[in-house]
This record gives C-alpha cells, sequence and structure tokens, in this order.
C-alpha cells in the first residue's frame, strides 16, 4: 500500500474509482505513452480550474460589489487553478530530460540576477496583484536564506527547532551592537531623559571605527564593516548555538522542541527588557537600536573598481538593487554550503539520525556531536541572514522576533519540502512575498469583488495554520519533496500498528514510482 | 571483558559510600531552591498581608492552571504529543463564556451563581466536541507517520484557533464586569482575605479534579485510557478500540480546558485571542515539572506556577517583575527538562523523560 497517509490516499482511492467507473484504471493509465498522460493530467487540470471559475463567478454574482469586472475574475480563478495543479504535477528531476536539467537552473538564474529590472515592468498578476519590488526581493532573500539554514536543524537532522527566530534575532542584534553608535555614551536608557540629567548610570562611551562608511567622524559607538559583521554574527550565534544545544540536544524530538520554543520567547524578552539591565542599555529595549550603518565597500576600493563596489549601499542611487544582489550572493553562499555540507559524512550523519536515532548511533555516530553541528550550523545562517537584514532595515527591533516568525520560517520549510533546498527556497520566497505584499494584495482583491471588509494580513497567523495543516495532511513531503524524505514518509519509520491495519482493494494500487 | 576483582570487592563498599555522595546538580539545586525560599522569606517578613494575598490568588490561578495542565498530561500520557492546540482551546472557552455571560443577560447585573452550571456544561460540550474533531481531523490520519509530523500539525491548529478567536472576537481583549464574580471577602487569614471569587473557583476545581482521578482510576473508560498509553498494540489485541479511547481522552482534556475557559473568564475577567497560547505554555510547563503524565504531579506544578507568577508579579523585594515573567517560567522549563525531566512527581524513564 503506497502512502500511509489516510486522507491523501482515501482522495487518491476516491479519484481513481472515479475515474474507473469511466474503464480508465491506473493500470491503463500507467501504460498509455508519457506525453498522453500529460496531457491527461492537463485536461484534467484545465476541467477543475474552469469548475473553480464558474464557482467564484457565481459567487461573485452573488455577493459581488459594484464595478469588478467579471472577466478578470475568470482570468485569475483559472490562472491561479493552473498554478496550482501545477505545483501538483511537479515531474520528478530524474525524469527530466537532460537539456531542461542545463537550462531550467540557468534561467531560474538570470531571472533572479535581473530580477531588479523586470518586476517593475511584467503584467499584474491576477488576485496576487503586482510583481514583487525589488525591497520585497531583499525581504525574501533574507527569508530564503533563513528557511534554508533551519532547513539543516528540522530537514536533515530532523530536530525541531520552533525558536529558530532566537538566533535571528542574535544575529540583527550583533550587527546592531558592531555597527551603531548604541554604546557612543549618549543615549539616557530611560526615556524623557538627556544625557546630562540621566537617573541611572550611563556607558562609558565608546569610539572605534573598523572600515565603517558614511560615519560622521566623531558619532562615537562601535563601527564595524558589514562583511566583518556578517562572520562574526554568523560564528557568534554558532556559538549560541551549541551553548543552547549541549544541555538541551539529548532530551527526545518534542521535548527538545518545547525548550527551543523557550529560548525563541526568553531571547526577544531579553531583547525587550534589555534597555535597563541593571542601568545598563544593552539593547535599546522596545524602541530597539537604529540606525544601523550602512553596508558598502568604502571609496577606495569603490574607486579603484570604477564603481562597480558601490561606497555605500543606503547612498547609492540604485540602493534597493545593491542591497537585492548582495543578498542574492549571500543566498547562493548559503545554498552552496547547505548542499556540500548535506552531502558530506556530517550530512549522511545527520540523514542517518533522522531516520533513526539508534540505528545511527549504533553504527558509531556520535550523536550529540552531530546534533550540536546541526544546530551550530543552521544557527550560523540565521545569524547572517539577521546581520544582513538588520543592516538592511537600518533598525532592529524586539517585535520583529516574536514566536510567529519562528512558526513562519517552520512554515517555509514544511511547504517547500522538508529536506529538499529548493523546495524549502520556493516555500521561502513564496510565503514571505505573500507576507509582505500578497496577503495585503489579495485582501484587496477579495475586497473589491465580494464586496467584503476583511483584513486579511491580520489573519496570516491561521493562514500559515491552514498551509501547516493541509501540507502535513494531504502532502507530508512538501510542493518539492527531497526523494529520500518522499520515501521515509511513504515507508514510515517503523511498524505499521495493529489496530490501524486496513484492508486495501488490490485493483486500486498504484506503483509508487509512476504516481 | 572480564571483570577485574577490585570491582567486585567495591560493590560490598559501594552503598555505604554512595550515601554521602552528593553531585553538582544537587548542590545547584539545593542553592537555587535556598535563594527562592531567602526571597520569599524576606517579602513575608515584609509584608505578610500582601504576601498571604498573593498566596491565595496564586493558588487560584494555579488551580485554574492545573484543569489545562491535566490535559496536556493526558494527552500526552496517551499519545506523546505535545497537543499545543490545547491553550486555544482553553482560550475558545474563556470566549464562549463571555459569550454566554451575555447571552443569558448578566452583563449588566444578575447572579451569576445560578448560571454558573450550565456556563460550565454548555462551555465543556463546546470545547470537548472541539478538542475531539481537533483529533479526528487532524491527528489520527497522522497516527503512523513520523512524530514530528502531528506535532507540526497541532502548532498549525494552534494558530488556526487563534485566528478563529481574533475573528470571533478582534484583536483587543474581551472583557467582563470585574465584579462578575463577587469578590468581597469571606474571612481572614490573618490580615489577608479569601474573598467569593477565589472560592467559587476551589469549589469548582477541587471536585472536578475528585471526578477525574475517579474518571481515570475506577471507571472502566479509565482503565482504558491506561492501559493504551501503555501499549496501543497490547491494549488493542485486549479488545479495546484504541481509536474510540484516543477520542474519549480528548473529550476529557477539551471538558477540562472549558471548565478552566469558564473559570478564567470569570476570574481574571478577560481573555484575548493569544490568551491561550501564553497560559497554555505556562500549563505546559507545570505539566512538566510535575511529571508528564502523572497527574497530581500536573496539580502540583500547577498550583506551583501559579504561585511563582503571582509572587513575581505582586512582590516588591528582590523581584524581577511581570516583565520578566515568561523569562522566569521558561528557565524553569527548560532547567526542569535539563536536569530532571521525569519532573517533581515522575519516574525516571530510560528514555530519559
Amino acid at each position: 500500500m503506497p502512502g500511509r497517509f489516510h486522507l491523501g490516499s482515501e482522495v487518491s482511492s476516491a479519484w481513481w474509482r472515479f475515474l474507473s467507473t469511466f474503464g480508465l484504471t491506473p493500470k491503463r493509465f500507467h501504460t498509455l505513452p508519457g506525453w498522453q498522460q500529460r496531457l491527461g493530467k492537463l485536461a484534467v487540470g484545465g476541467v477543475i480550474a474552469f469548475l473553480i471559475a464558474i464557482f467564484v463567478n457565481v459567487l461573485e454574482a452573488s455577493f459581488g460589489a459594484t464595478g469588478s469586472t467579471s472577466i478578470f475574475t475568470f482570468d485569475s480563478t483559472a490562472y491561479l487553478a493552473f498554478l496550482v495543479l501545477g505545483l501538483i504535477y511537479v515531474p520528478e528531476w530524474s525524469k527530466v530530460p537532460l537539456i531542461g536539467k542545463i537550462a531550467i537552473p540557468l534561467s531560474a538564474l538570470a531571472l533572479a540576477i535581473t530580477f531588479p529590472y523586470w518586476a517593475g515592468h511584467m503584467f499584474t498578476i491576477p488576485i496576487f496583484g503586482e510583481f514583487p519590488s525589488t525591497e520585497t526581493g531583499v525581504v525574501m532573500l533574507v527569508f530564503v536564506m533563513m528557511a534554508v539554514g533551519l532547513n539543516i536543524v528540522v530537514g536533515y537532522a530532523g530536530l525541531l527547532d520552533l525558536g529558530y527566530v532566537a538566533f535571528y534575532a542574535m544575529g540583527a542584534y550583533t550587527a546592531a551592537w558592531l555597527a551603531s553608535t548604541q554604546f557612543a555614551g549618549a543615549k539616557c536608557p530611560k526615556p524623557g531623559f538627556g544625557i546630562d540629567n540621566c537617573p541611572v548610570a550611563t556607558v562609558p562611551a565608546v569610539d572605534f571605527n573598523l572600515g565603517g562608511v558614511g560615519i560622521t567622524p566623531g558619532i562615537g559607538g562601535i563601527h564595524v564593516s558589514i562583511w566583518l559583521i556578517l562572520a562574526a554574527a554568523g560564528l557568534l550565534t554558532a556559538l549560541i548555538g551549541v551553548v543552547i544545544g549541549l544541555p538541551t540536544l539529548r532530551l527526545r524530538g518534542d521535548y527538545l522542541a518545547i525548550v527551543t520554543l523557550g529560548f525563541g520567547e526568553i531571547l526577544p524578552q531579553i531583547a525587550r527588557n534589555g534597555n535597563d539591565l541593571g542601568g545598563f542599555n544593552l539593547t535599546g529595549g522596545p524602541q530597539g537600536i537604529t540606525p544601523v550603518d550602512s553596508p558598502g565597500f568604502g571609496n577606495n576600493l569603490s574607486n579603484w573598481t570604477g564603481g562597480f563596489l558601490p561606497a555605500n549601499y543606503l547612498t547609492s542611487p540604485n540602493s534597493a538593487r545593491v542591497f537585492y544582489w548582495t543578498a542574492l550572493a549571500l543566498v547562493g553562499f548559503t545554498v552552496f554550503c547547505s548542499i556540500r555540507l548535506r552531502d558530506s559524512r556530517l550530512g549522511r550523519a545527520w540523514i542517518a539520525i533522522r531516520e533513526d536515532e539508534v540505528a545511527a548511533s549504533a553504527m558509531g555516530i556520535p550523536l550529540m556531536r552531530t546534533k550540536t553541528w546541526a544546530y551550530a550550523c543552521g544557527a550560523f545562517f540565521g545569524g547572517i541572514a539577521g546581520a544582513y537584514f538588520a543592516a538592511f532595515k537600518s533598525s532592529t527591533f524586539p517585535q520583529d522576533f516574536y514566536f510567529n516568525i519562528s512558526v513562519f520560517i517552520l512554515c517555509m520549510v514544511i511547504l517547500g519540502g522538508m529536506g529538499n533546498v529548493w523546495g524549502v527556497m520556493l516555500g521561502a520566497a513564496f510565503l514571505t512575498y505573500l507576507n509582505q505584499e500578497g496577503l495585503a494584495n489579495t485582501g484587496a482583491w477579495l475586497n473589491l469583488h465580494f464586496g467584503t471588509h476583511v483584513d486579511v494580513p491580520e489573519y496570516s497567523g491561521g493562514i500559515y495554520g491552514v498551509i501547516i495543516v493541509l501540507v502535513m495532511l494531504l502532502r507530508p513531503q512538501g510542493l518539492l519533496p527531497s526523494a529520500r524524505r518522499k520515501r521515509e514518509l511513504e515507508l514510515g519509520t517503523h511498524d505499521e500498528y495493529l489496530y490501524d491495519v486496513e484492508t486495501h482493494d488490490e485493483s486500486l494500487y498504484v506503483e509508487p514510482s509512476e504516481a | 571483558m572480564p571483570l577485574p576483582v577490585a570491582t567486585q570487592t567495591s560493590v560490598d563498599a559501594l552503598p555505604q559510600r554512595r550515601r554521602f555522595r552528593v553531585s553538582p546538580v544537587q548542590v545547584l539545586a539545593c542553592v537555587f531552591v535556598g535563594l527562592i525560599v531567602f526571597w520569599l522569606g524576606a517579602n513575608l517578613i515584609d509584608d505578610p498581608t500582601h504576601f498571604l494575598d498573593l498566596f491565595l490568588v496564586g493558588l487560584t490561578i494555579g488551580m485554574v492552571y492545573a484543569l489545562i495542565a491535566l490535559g496536556y498530561s493526558l494527552v500526552y500520557g496517551i499519545l506523546e504529543l505535545i497537543n499545543f492546540a490545547h491553550g486555544d482551546v482553553f482560550m475558545l472557552g474563556g470566549m464562549m463564556t463571555v459569550t454566554l455571560v451575555g447571552a443569558f443577560g448578566l452583563g449588566a447585573s444578575g447572579n451569576v451563581l445560578l448560571w454558573i452550571v450550565p456556563m460550565l456544561v454548555i462551555t465543556a460540550a463546546f470545547t470537548g466536541i472541539m478538542n475531539t474533531t481537533i483529533e479526528t481531523v487532524a491527528y489520527r490520519p497522522l497516527r503512523n507517520a513520523p512524530r514530528l509530523a502531528p506535532l507540526i500539525t497541532a502548532i498549525g491548529i494552534s494558530f488556526i484557533l487563534q485566528t478563529v478567536g481574533l475573528v470571533w472576537k478582534g484583536p483587543a481583549p474581551v472583557s467582563i464586569r470585574d465584579d462578575i464574580l463577587p469578590n468581597s471577602e469571606i474571612f481572614h487569614i490573618g490580615k489577608a482575605d479569601m474573598t467569593w471569587n477565589q472560592l467559587i473557583v476551589f469549589v469548582v476545581t477541587i471536585p472536578t479534579l475528585l471526578a477525574l482521578v475517579w474518571l481515570v482510576q475506577r471507571t472502566k473508560s479509565g482503565k482504558a485510557m491506561r492501559a493504551v498509553a501503555q501499549d496501543k498494540d497490547a491494549a488493542a489485541m485486549m479488545g479495546i478500540d484504541v481509536n474510540r479511547t484516543i477520542s474519549f481522552t480528548f473529550l476529557t482534556a477539551g471538558c477540562l480546558a472549558g471548565f478552566a475557559g469558564v473559570l478564567y473568564a470569570l476570574f481574571a475577567t478577560n481573555v484575548q485571542f493569544d490568551t491561550g497560547f501564553r497560559l497554555g505554555l505556562f500549563a505546559f510547563t507545570a505539566a512538566v515539572i510535575g511529571g508528564i503524565g502523572n497527574l497530581p504531579g500536573a496539580v502540583l506544578g500547577a498550583i506551583l506556577i501559579g504561585l511563582i507568577e503571582n509572587f513575581n508579579d505582586g512582590l516588591t523585594r528582590f523581584t524581577p517583575g511581570s516583565d520578566w515573567k515568561s523569562t522566569i517560567i521558561f528557565v524553569i522549563l527548560i532547567l526542569t527538562l535539563v536536569f530532571r525531566p521525569e519532573g517533581l512527581l515522575g519516574e525516571r524513564t530510560p528514555e530519559g523523560g
């Protein structure tokens, strides 16, 4: 029996039962030539899209606001349905012809690099609205980086980390500490007081500059070059990951989830209350730390390369594009490391632990050390992403690091397909876009066409919840599953329970490799 | 490897020597407990009335937490699943109570005491059925999936329920009259007041806890629950309907959450859509402190958490204050899980909790 997930297999067997009444049994379908199968799937997709479109049109006719154009509704629903069905029928990578294997990644990379040029001139996507702006593109890339980092912990090593946002926060605050006037000694931690009449002791002024760009001389504080900060933030967060991991990683999976959740709640609270730690203003409290220095290469490097490397990102004429390309380079670095790690001895040890901890341990894999490495590697990329995001936004606030962000990143990993870097990237880019622009646009579309007054972004938590539950029930391997993970989920990791054994109709059997 | 003779002889000497051996963890624990005793003692001497007042409020809130913690403990005991959605079921119970207060016309005036029983019954039915539905729809299909799958689903359900609360009552906290339960004093302990609303909470929770003990220990369903918790396959072979028993457990847990929702809404007089998530985590901490799966432990842990929370919020000397509430409770959770994963009353298992 393929598929241990009953709801999914029930739906698929009901579907085949329906088709079998027309004489199309699974066996017959799978003996058809490939192009006929694909055509058949597309036809089914078209019919479903058509039905959805009619349904939406009927709904709109019943509730529709005046002034909405119904042809547009029809187009957009068909488009959406095709998109969804396209994602359902993603072909297996091993079956893609060689030319596609070369052309698809190259064109995807080219599209990603040229994104700031073409995104602004594209047509409007139905329902979702405009293409994301370059600024949203930067945020998307930062979250892609974080999701790829979390994928190392959750997807490879199978350790559920519900406090990943703590690493993100650590990275952001590292950047803020090392590249701002936070320690210039010119601020009073109590609001409403100046430095002269401050009731609590202030920090002695620090004035340190190591490659910071665009610094007014004499402004004080620590100003380190962003490139050093990225490395420092990554290493520091990796260290924090080890410190958090060492006592907790011997706990079983679900306890580990709770402990990481605890850390994910504690760190933002420290950030929020950290403006008066015995009179010492560490984190700026709810006001956060702002401004954080702009990234940049400085005037010398900029002149030497003829302006190719910008001296200062924020004052650069095409600031958003420069931020975007830098983020893209960082994502490239993250993905490269992630894939190399996965295929390394360490990565194989992670996967072995995920699949069976006891067997892995019996084969001589040191459990604690391997798990701690997974934590450190995941935290490293989270820290880099956080530091870059702080530099991009030029600020750090504690409310950017609440628990729902952790779940949001987890949702990306699950939607994309745990363990598969490409799937996770897709999931992260899509969900971040939804969070930044998509939900607001969709809400506006809904309100226009159905005469409702729903503030859709307010309910984003519920939307992620629905995505998580639906993915876990219907497609637990995610949109783009990793081959290994898919097999693991289909065949299960332990014995079938006695009380859940069901009888299955052999005539409905679908070969897993062909389905 | 042959056993060295030296080891053989030292085996006899071991029991006597072990009696005096103290591990660093125990020393740290003693220091920690000592600090807490010092903190509480200093505050007690400072202002005994205030201290006793806080103690009573903490005890009352602790009893409400106990009802939630028992729900976590029951479900964890039987399914080894941290039901993240449980706190949000409790929150929806609180929202239901607020609605019922309006529906029974108790918003302006009226004797709430007459209506408290129907309120408990309706809310418990609502949350019990909701919890069972969640189990059937979301957790049952994942019974054979890898362990993380139902856990992740539970987080998703938790977010969905929070959004249900958000849509139902809006983002602002919904409050009811703060004298919905009479809060005049009944009697004094020293100078501290035992008030009516505290008494009502005790009058509801204590029989509920006793009824739960009776249900689990004495009834056939309770026996089935314990059997399934021990070994699902063996229970199935003995003719127990495992799925039905699990549903029954979720029903029981949901009813407890409903009771807690009514009492919390009437006692604290305001509920917000994220109340359940926060208090759910506190209650889960309580269940872990007491030893998860252990019912008396959950009650003990809940009372401890209730006391710690209220002492931290209300005391004045050497007290971090409510800004640090989650930090303190989560530090306690982490320390418990790291140093004593079996909890205060639990038994050590080979898996380490």
